[in-house]
């Protein structure tokens, strides 16, 4: 018996694959079933999230939807993934916001960008907040580094520790004492499999979205948004060393370190947003989790108005519009990182994890002299 | 949409591995392509929709196969499983264009991955398709659709114009509609009739309506049925098809692979009056997978169970349907509705008889029973160890051996043993002039794909001249 029916179901659908097999050269997901007779709902957590949504095992399946078997392995495995997401968060009164997760994040970054508007309006007086400001220190002039630093901190903090909490979930779920030590080959074996997107890509003929032709394109807009993602951060933590260990305010000018990082992370989080939500919009129906559509578009839409925001504030930082532009831009970061926990984000990680656990059982069973079956 | 009022060079009747090798042949040989296929998208490619590999001929290991297959252990292997009911000629050739298939058939969009878990007995001998045959379908269409042939699905024939050997046009449905097809040459490759119970019936006589169909429900041979009235010479033994035994739970049609069961050799095969019939220990996979079929036809209702205990539940690849379970004989009876009593005794004969033995699976071991009638002459364990459990199983029909006598073109012959103006056949269709009778995994693949080939490459010549 499973918690869920979507757990049920998956049950169902798992016992058909495992006895026929032919799926097994797609991914990574097909292995790890195959190293189980049966599965409890620990074990579908882990195939759920081990799954990149890459869409060939449907195409590919003989007892696809309308085969009466009604074999659907990428919807049912995203269902019981973005369940599992909000079964691990913490608190566990945050569990709700991943229903109606678009409403929640709109709501959230609308009140933040409000805040930080009315915020600068309240603190500053019209002539510092449409004032023109330049060189060093010139974002401070509108609010001051401590209070970004201590608020931005906060909600980083907090952010990592919810997501700790939610990961530590996981692990205990899928039956793995906590802690990852002392096997530095399989988290390095999940991070270069996560870092190439290994298993988007159909066993090696492609991703299939929008039907059972192999032309997708997921990859290579997950790979900008990605590491768009990553630059940003990078430019950010630059930028705090420069603050901190070389005294160098912020803004800095365009050749700087922060602002080259920034830049390229920022066009990366431009394109990647707008071609995966392209491909979310073209998905085959057949595959989609309509319920959580919400949830993925909110995380999208969060990554290119951080970086839309951020690169107008780029362009405009020598103008009077600069103080609107860094309220605007500091609401939709504040709102992203107290976000983070509740949405779309969390995928990374809890992929990133069960790619762990997998290069982990293969190489338990590699040293113990088998493969599957 | 197609438009019918023009001739084809080459029309394609069917639409698995041999029909789509054809039409990619024959466009790829510059001819103008249409494919009939009778079902709608989803189900397109017949029986190839449940395959999975390949037997090809290669002289030395390939990525994927981990040692040489040489064109005479192919050979010695096909007239084993067929008991030397094989066109030598023919089957010489398809071994030899085989090995050019392998690569051939990834030009064509096809990709390869080594042998499945739990068939590792095929890793050398056998290219399996990364995906499944679905899989190797979706890249055959889309190859085919990218060359510009022409594909109508649900576009069952109902009638060929056959003039004296020649074929002219064919009737087929477009939704209530008839309409006319004309090409220049045929290649029909659309499959056996293992579909159409009726016809089965008439040599299987009542049983045929409690067996199951592994496959597709669109093969009902028609095609076939309409070649050999109009003069082309049949081959194969019509009364025999390929008959595997398969979970009674699975559905009529279309269950595919995931319904067999492999797990005869574990414990004992009783029939409906809970008594054993065959020995099962007799030989190992895949030769008893391949009889257990025809045994289970013969048997009253055509239905058996394949009896074991809890010992051995573990021991064979996890199925589809949960074995029935019982905790004790009686129980186990009651609930496959046979009589407790006869079970018991079944049960306490074949114990009783049971010599000790080490036990292993792989090899014909030395496990067996002494003084039993029929004998388990291998693999032979006490079933003791309650809950007690069994699959019921049914014949599952796999494939029709009755087919159109080819030659080497892969050219149809008529019953005057002269070669036809313009039709070839490729695929199950004509499958009976290599494989006379038996099996050997992945060899419908290489029949499909070898003589598809050479049927859409020798139709676009002959449309040519």
């Amino acid at each position: 018996m499973h918690g869920t029916k979507t757990l049920t179901e998956a049950d169902r659908l798992m016992t058909v694959c495992n006895s026929c097999r032919y799926c097994e050269g797609l991914c990574a997901v097909f292995p790890a079933m195959e190293m189980r007779r049966s599965f409890s709902d620990g074990d579908l957590n882990y195939l759920a999230n081990l799954c990149h949504g890459c869409g060939a095992c449907y195409v590919d399946c003989q007892f696809a939807p309308p085969h009466e078997f009604n074999v659907n392995v990428p919807r049912t495995l995203a269902i019981a993934r973005a369940e599992s997401w909000s079964a691990y968060a913490w608190p566990r009164s945050c569990a709700g916001l991943f229903a109606r997760n678009g409403l929640v994040i709109a709501i959230v970054a609308a009140l933040s960008v409000a805040a930080f508007i009315i915020g600068f309006a309240a603190f500053n007086d019209r002539a510092v907040l449409y004032g023109v400001h330049t060189g060093p220190g010139a974002f401070y002039a509108l609010v001051p580094h401590n209070a970004m630093a201590t608020l931005f901190g906060a909600a980083f903090v907090y952010a990592v520790v919810a997501l700790i909490m939610g990961v530590r979930a996981f692990w205990r779920d899928i039956g793995e004492p906590i802690g990852m030590r002392a096997d530095a080959p399989s988290l390095f074996q999940a991070m270069r499999d996560a870092g190439e997107l290994r298993y988007l890509d159909g066993g090696g003929v492609g991703c299939f979205n929008d039907d059972e032709r192999p032309i997708d394109r997921r990859r290579l807009y997950h790979h900008f948004t990605f590491y768009g993602f990553l630059l940003c951060f990078a430019a950010t933590s630059v930028a705090t060393l420069y603050h901190y260990l070389f005294a160098r305010e912020a803004p800095y000018p365009w050749w700087d370190l922060p602002v080259v990082l920034g830049t390229a992370g920022g066009v990366g989080l431009l394109i990647g947003p707008i071609g995966l939500f392209a491909a979310k919009w073209q998905r085959d129906a057949a595959l989609l989790d309509e319920t959580r559509m919400g949830m993925d578009a909110a995380f999208i839409a969060m990554l290119f108005l951080t970086s839309l925001s951020g690169m107008a504030l780029l362009l405009l930082r020598a103008t009077q519009a600069m103080g609107p532009l860094l309220a605007l831009h500091l609401g939709f970061v504040f709102a992203l990182f107290i976000t983070l926990p509740y949405g779309k984000f969390v995928h990374g990680l809890y992929r990133y994890v069960a790619l762990v656990r997998y290069a982990r059982e293969r190489r338990m069973m590699a040293a113990a002299g088998g493969g599957p079956e | 949409m197609v438009d019918l009022s023009r001739k084809f060079d080459v029309l394609v009747i069917g639409g698995g591995n041999a029909a789509l090798c054809a039409a990619i042949s024959a466009r790829r040989s510059g001819a103008s392509v249409l494919v009939l296929e009778g079902a709608p998208k989803f189900y397109r490619g017949g029986n190839t929709r449940h395959t999975r590999n390949m037997r090809c001929a290669h002289d030395a290991a390939t990525d994927i196969l981990t040692g040489p297959y040489t064109e005479e252990e192919f050979f010695e292997d096909l007239l084993r499983v067929t008991g030397g009911q094989t066109d030598e000629d023919l089957a010489r050739l398809m071994i030899a264009e085989s090995k050019d298939i392998l690569t051939w058939i990834v030009d064509q969009g096809v990709r390869w991955q080594p042998s499945l878990g739990g068939t590792l007995s095929l890793g050398r001998t056998n290219s399996f398709f990364l995906g499944g045959g679905r899989a190797m379908l979706n890249a055959l269409y889309l190859t085919a659709e990218q060359l510009g042939v022409e594909i109508l699905y649900d576009a069952e024939v109902l009638d060929l114009d056959i003039q004296d050997g020649m074929f002219l046009s064919a009737t087929l449905k477009q939704g209530d509609d008839r309409a006319q097809a004309k090409a220049t040459t045929l290649v029909a490759a659309a499959g056996g009739f293992e579909a159409n119970i009726e016809w089965l019936r008439e040599y299987w006589g009542e049983a045929a309506d409690n067996f199951l169909i592994r496959g597709t429900p669109y093969n009902r041979g028609a095609i076939l049925k309409l070649l050999l009235a109009n003069g082309v010479q049949e081959v194969g033994d019509p009364t025999q098809c390929h008959a595997v035994a398969i979970d009674a739970r699975a559905p009529k049609f279309d269950g595919g692979i995931i319904t067999r069961h492999d797990s005869v050799v574990f414990g004992i095969v009783v029939n409906r009056d809970a008594a054993r019939f065959y020995d099962e220990g007799e030989d190992i996979w895949p030769k008893r997978y391949a009889i257990w079929g025809r045994l289970v036809a013969a048997q009253p209702g055509q239905i058996a169970y394949i009896v074991f205990d809890a010992s051995v539940r573990n021991s064979f690849m996890p199925t589809l349907f949960p074995p029935i379970e019982g905790g004790s004989i009686a129980e186990l009876a009651a609930k496959l509705e046979l009589d407790p009593a006869a079970l018991e005794t079944t049960i306490a004969d074949f114990n009783a008889a049971v010599r000790p033995g080490t036990f292993d699976h792989t090899i014909l071991d030395d496990c067996r029973t002494e003084g039993l009638t029929p004998p388990k002459t291998h693999w032979a364990r006490k079933i003791e160890t309650p809950p007690y459990l069994a699959y019921p199983v049914r014949p599952g029909i796999t494939f029709t051996y009755l087919g159109t006598r080819v030659n080497r073109e892969s050219r149809m012959l008529m019953t005057d043993g002269k070669p036809s103006a313009n039709m070839f056949a490729a695929g199950e269709i004509m499958a009976g002039n290599v494989l006379g009778k038996g099996y050997a995994a992945g060899i419908g693949m290489t029949i499909g794909s070898v003589f598809g080939r050479i049927a859409g490459r020798e139709a676009a010549k002959n449309a040519r001249n």
